[in-house]
């Protein structure tokens, strides 16, 4: 039986919350773009500490691999391309009154609805738990993401592949088959490149043990993919390698393994078991694990890739919007 | 107030914050953030929800909606990562289209010859198939 207090006492509650309000008032207001995007990673973070206390370790995994590290690095590299861009003055004082007293507004209905919620709380815990055996599996969060809702969960994964298509799209006509080039960011600096030869080994570990993991404890596919994917991100930014070519047949079949495993197997258990993504009772593990395994892969590839960015052509750094964009600032 | 009234509260204090800041932020990246601390806001509300349910159930949390928000969080990222490749071209195409109308001489891209037509022929519906043949 899981304890049902934290061992925590709950003095950390109110500094974290606070802090997470203030970050996003401050993440608002400040005028720099680039000081934004890095306190949303610490935001990221704080966010998944959070999600620590509210009893969902694999959310937090989940937070702090893509929120805090993923999301930042895509921003990032974001905001060095875009340069500090103001495209439209702000409205007047009236208007800008009357937005945060909507935005208030929203908030406080929300904060009523939250704090006049229903008890006992209507939950699932018990159904999970009572068929969680079936799946074989320690971790209930993976249970539910595998098996009892698997159709979210292989949607989600077909999601993935077709947002790196649609991310390979928004490149110009004539970049097409050339490599993705937004990491591409002037020389790296020697802690960058030390970083990006110490780091992913480790990293790669790390990766690997937290999809294998995530059966019987927090982790699972989604959160050992985006470790992963990390570790490749940062081999490209350090320029210790090459995001594959868009045209590459092996990254394409990375990126649809995953889905297209998931639902041949749900396909056949129309068949061989009772219903579209049902797994026969002797196979259920193997199964699971095999589709895990390859769903692992494909985040991984397609979540690298997203970081990537659409195929470009080599040459200076798409030019800002900035009025000092210079055009002699080339990397 | 347990953690999962305060949380709940944060995240509802998050979702106000990023819809101001998605309605009225400085630039286009900066929306883009504060569209994402309305996502984060959303999450933490569910997951309070989440937690008051696992707690009465007899756990930490309840593991369904705990799923659901892992899903929501990859399905966020894929859509930021979309979001901020179509900013950068979309930088990139209004460069190009004002430094050709700026100095319609000189060539920006010594690939194709006339920079003019090459800014409005990229978004062109015609240019698109031809492109990829």
């Amino acid at each position: 039986m899981p304890d049902v207090s934290l061992p925590d006492p709950h003095w950390a509650d109110l500094p974290l919350g606070f802090a997470l309000l203030v970050l996003a008032l401050w993440l608002t207001w400040t005028q720099r773009d680039r000081a934004a995007v890095i306190g949303f990673s610490g935001y990221g973070l704080l966010v998944a500490i959070a999600w620590v206390r509210l009893g969902s370790m694999d959310v937090a995994l989940t937070e702090a691999a893509l929120g805090g590290g993923l999301m930042g690095l895509l921003l990032l590299t974001a905001a060095a391309r875009l340069g500090e861009e103001t495209d439209q003055p702000a409205p007047g004082l009236p208007a800008r009154l009357s937005i945060a007293l909507l935005c208030l507004g929203v908030t406080l209905v929300l904060a009523a609805v939250v704090l006049g919620l229903p008890s006992p709380a209507p939950n699932l815990v018990a159904p999970v738990a009572s068929h969680q055996a079936v799946t074989e599996l320690g971790n209930p969060v993976a249970a539910v993401l595998i098996a009892f809702r698997a159709v979210d969960t292989m949607l989600e994964s077909v999601v993935l592949a077709l947002a790196v298509i649609v991310l390979w799209s928004f490149g110009a006509d004539r970049a097409w088959g050339a490599r993705p080039r937004a990491l591409h960011l002037g020389p790296p600096s020697p802690a960058l490149v030390f970083l990006g030869r110490l780091l992913p080994p480790a990293g790669l570990i790390v990766g690997v043990h937290l999809f294998w993991t995530g059966a019987d404890h927090p982790g699972g596919p989604f959160q050992g993919g985006a470790v992963l994917a990390a570790m490749a991100a940062l081999l490209w930014l350090a320029r210790l390698g090459e995001p594959p070519r868009v045209s590459d047949g092996l990254t394409r079949l990375g990126i649809v393994v995953g889905p297209l495993l998931f639902l041949l197997i749900g396909l056949a258990g129309a068949v061989i078991a009772d219903a579209f993504l049902d797994y026969p009772e002797a196979l259920t593990k193997p199964l699971i694990l095999l589709i895990e395994a390859a769903k692992t892969l494909s985040v991984a590839v397609a979540l690298a890739l997203l970081v990537a960015g659409p195929p470009e052509l080599p040459g200076p750094m798409p030019p800002r919007q900035s009025g000092r964009a210079a055009k002699g600032v080339t990397p | 107030m347990n953690e999962a009234q305060l949380y709940g509260v944060c995240g509802a204090g998050l979702v106000g914050i990023g819809l101001y800041g998605a309605i009225l932020g400085r630039s286009t990246l900066r929306r883009l953030l504060a569209f994402n601390l309305v996502g984060s806001g959303v999450f933490l509300i569910f997951g309070a929800i989440a937690r008051r349910g696992g707690l009465a159930g007899g756990a930490q949390s309840d593991p369904v909606p705990q799923a659901l928000v892992i899903t929501g969080l990859v399905v966020a990222f894929a859509a930021t990562a979309l979001a901020v490749a179509l900013l950068i071209r979309l930088a990139t195409v209004a460069h190009e289209a004002a430094s050709a109308a700026a100095t319609p001489g000189s060539t920006d891209d010594p690939s194709t010859p006339a920079t003019a037509s090459q800014g409005r022929g990229e978004r062109g519906p015609g240019h698109v198939g031809a492109g990829h043949s």
